[in-house]
């Protein structure tokens, strides 16, 4: 019988090929209707997981839902198809409208909410992979550029190195705990409580951690965000900022908290290193970009390394602090990407930094839009970047990790200098070349919607901290 | 006459997954060797996975290693299939040459 528990997840498999079909079959070119298609399905499969069952656990233990996955799988589902909409001119512009695309990324959140929804590392190890293997193939999607096939090669290789290394300590973890159901190795835990944790299992979560690492692009493993960001096509780009940095930062809580929850004072160290490195290396290293698509690629970082500050105390405000910390960062990314994609001269992308100057005499909508974005990337209040700082440092305080909250503070303020140049850039330089014709509606009301979230959020926040209160809450319940 | 156990085939297990990871940084030729680096590194963990199994008398093991045969194809695929595009668009698979973008 179909388990209603996954009916999203099975609903998205069944349309990715029912779409596929059609666009075979569809004379002309069919990627706009097929585009339409697949957002069409994920916003009913955002809809079915919005009002559908709350908790409950499906295929012999597998696969599990709760308030978190319900929480990140809404979120997931919002930037995809977000994310889908905002290509559409892009692909027929840019001569990459091919029907497989908009599938593949459908393949890829579907891949998605496998993971968010994971109990088991075999189901874990599925879902990882179904987005990874979707997601190469979109970086190297423009197969006649030489830039984005590079992209697709280097994220190829280190994907896969970093899959090798997540598997690694997915089978130490299974020897070790003698199960590979999250509940069971957390059961497993609890009995060695007495003694010293196995070191099998500290080494299998230290390459699981590597692994996942990977995936987030949090410092010592980030190397192929920079190149990966810049080299594939600017939509891709904006797919990959969004939806799979939120499954993976989703994931890594559950895989940290929900089985390991006993071993935190290991795991703990490695968080809080790669926390404040990634924090360190995002605000340094962005400062000299000249490329927009770059500077994004070590934006993403820096807020990678804030989202983990509230992972790492292990605690419920700090997963709290997490949820609305990407769900702020969704938005964020999403309107800076809208700007990006509409940054188009004499007919040919630009993606210079320097290519914004004069943007709000030409455009200045666009520019205010843009400056509230980067305003809240830099955390001034009352934006809801600061919010999302806020609530993570909050929590790395309560659970007395100082120099980690002090060290995020400094190295934001360091991050604030390069946001604070683009809106200095678009506001007080001279105008050179004008862009093109204005965004399509779509593109605009994303622009516009996104501004208005993060303008207006402090107003609206109670019943979304309510939210992800309740689903930190679930986390920890299970 | 010695006991072959548990303890020797995570040993092989672990060397080739070292040599799988030094095959990757090491090498500056070519990127097929990367592939195989990676295939090479996947083989470990599966090792590792079926001598657990056996240990722990546990078949979920050797499922795992089912599901890690599967993508590893798959994966295998998909990265030939990205290193011809490059190779048409470069004309070299040579790892120095991968260059275009700095890092």
């Amino acid at each position: 019988m179909l388990d209603t528990l996954a009916f999203p997840e099975v609903f998205l498999a069944i349309a990715g090929m029912a779409i596929l079909i059609y666009g075979v079959f569809r004379s002309g070119n069919p990627t706009r209707p097929v585009s339409w298609l697949v957002v069409l399905a994920l916003v009913v499969a955002l809809l079915a997981v919005w009002f559908g069952p709350e908790q409950g656990q499906a295929f012999g233990g597998m696969f599990v839902l709760d308030g978190f996955a319900v929480f990140l799988k809404i979120l997931v589902l919002l930037g995809s198809s977000l994310a889908i909409i905002l290509s559409l001119d892009y692909v027929d512009r840019e001569n990459m409208a091919r029907f497989e695309f908009p599938v593949l990324l459908l393949f890829a959140t579907l891949g998605m909410l496998v993971m968010l929804s994971a109990n088991d590392l075999i189901s874990l190890y599925v879902g990882f992979e179904l987005q990874s293997l979707a997601l190469y193939v979109v970086a190297a999607f423009r197969r006649d550029n030489i830039r984005s096939t590079e992209a697709g090669l280097k994220y190829f290789v280190l994907g896969a190195l970093s899959s090798g290394i997540l598997l690694y300590g997915a089978s130490m973890i299974y020897g070790f705990a003698g199960t590979t159901n999250f509940d069971g190795i957390a059961t497993a835990l609890i009995g060695n409580r007495v003694e010293q944790p196995s070191i099998g299992l500290i080494v299998g979560i230290v390459f699981l951690s590597a692994g996942l690492a990977f995936k987030v692009s949090a410092v010592p493993f980030h190397m192929w965000t920079p190149d990966v960001y810049e080299g594939a096509p600017t939509p891709v780009t904006a797919f990959f900022a969004v939806a799979p940095k939120i499954a993976a930062i989703g994931l890594f809580v559950r895989v940290l908290v929900d089985p390991f929850l006993g071993l935190v004072d290991q795991w703990q160290q490695i968080i809080i290193f790669i926390s404040i490195a990634s924090m360190v290396l995002g605000g340094f290293a962005a400062i000299n970009q000249a490329n927009i698509k770059r500077l994004m690629a070590y934006s993403s970082i820096s807020n990678i390394g804030y989202a983990l500050v509230g992972l790492a105390p292990g605690t419920e405000a700090g997963v709290r602090g997490v949820l609305l910390y990407m769900t702020i960062y969704l938005f964020m990314t999403l309107g800076t990407f809208a700007v990006i994609l509409c940054m188009r001269q004499k007919g040919r992308m630009v993606e210079g930094i320097d290519d914004l100057a004069g943007l709000s005499k030409t455009h200045p909508m666009m520019a205010a839009a843009m400056a509230i974005f980067m305003f809240s990337m830099a955390g001034i209040p009352p934006l809801a970047g600061f919010f999302g700082k806020l609530y993570v440092f909050l929590a790395a305080i309560e659970a007395g990790l100082y120099t980690l909250a002090v060290i995020g503070v400094v190295t934001s303020v360091v991050a604030a200098f390069y946001y604070l140049r683009i809106i200095k850039i678009m506001y007080f330089d001279e105008a050179t070349d004008s862009f093109d014709r204005p965004l399509g509606w779509e593109a605009s009301s994303i622009l516009g919607g996104s501004a208005l979230v993060i303008l207006l959020f402090f107003l609206f926040q109670a019943p979304l901290i309510d939210g992800a209160g309740a689903a930190a809450a679930s986390l920890f319940a299970g | 006459m010695l006991e072959i156990g548990l303890a020797h085939y995570l040993t092989v297990a672990a060397i080739l997954f070292t040599l799988g990871m030094f095959g990757i940084f090491v090498n500056r030729r070519n990127v097929i060797i990367i592939l195989m680096s990676i295939e090479l590194m996947l083989l470990a963990v599966n090792i590792n996975l079926v001598a657990f199994s056996v240990h722990l008398n546990d078949l979920v093991g050797q499922v795992f290693a089912m599901f890690v045969l599967t993508v590893a194809a798959a994966e295998a695929a998909i990265g030939l299939a990205i290193l011809v595009v490059y190779f048409r668009n470069r004309g070299s698979i040579a790892v120095e040459d991968i260059n275009m973008m700095k890092g």
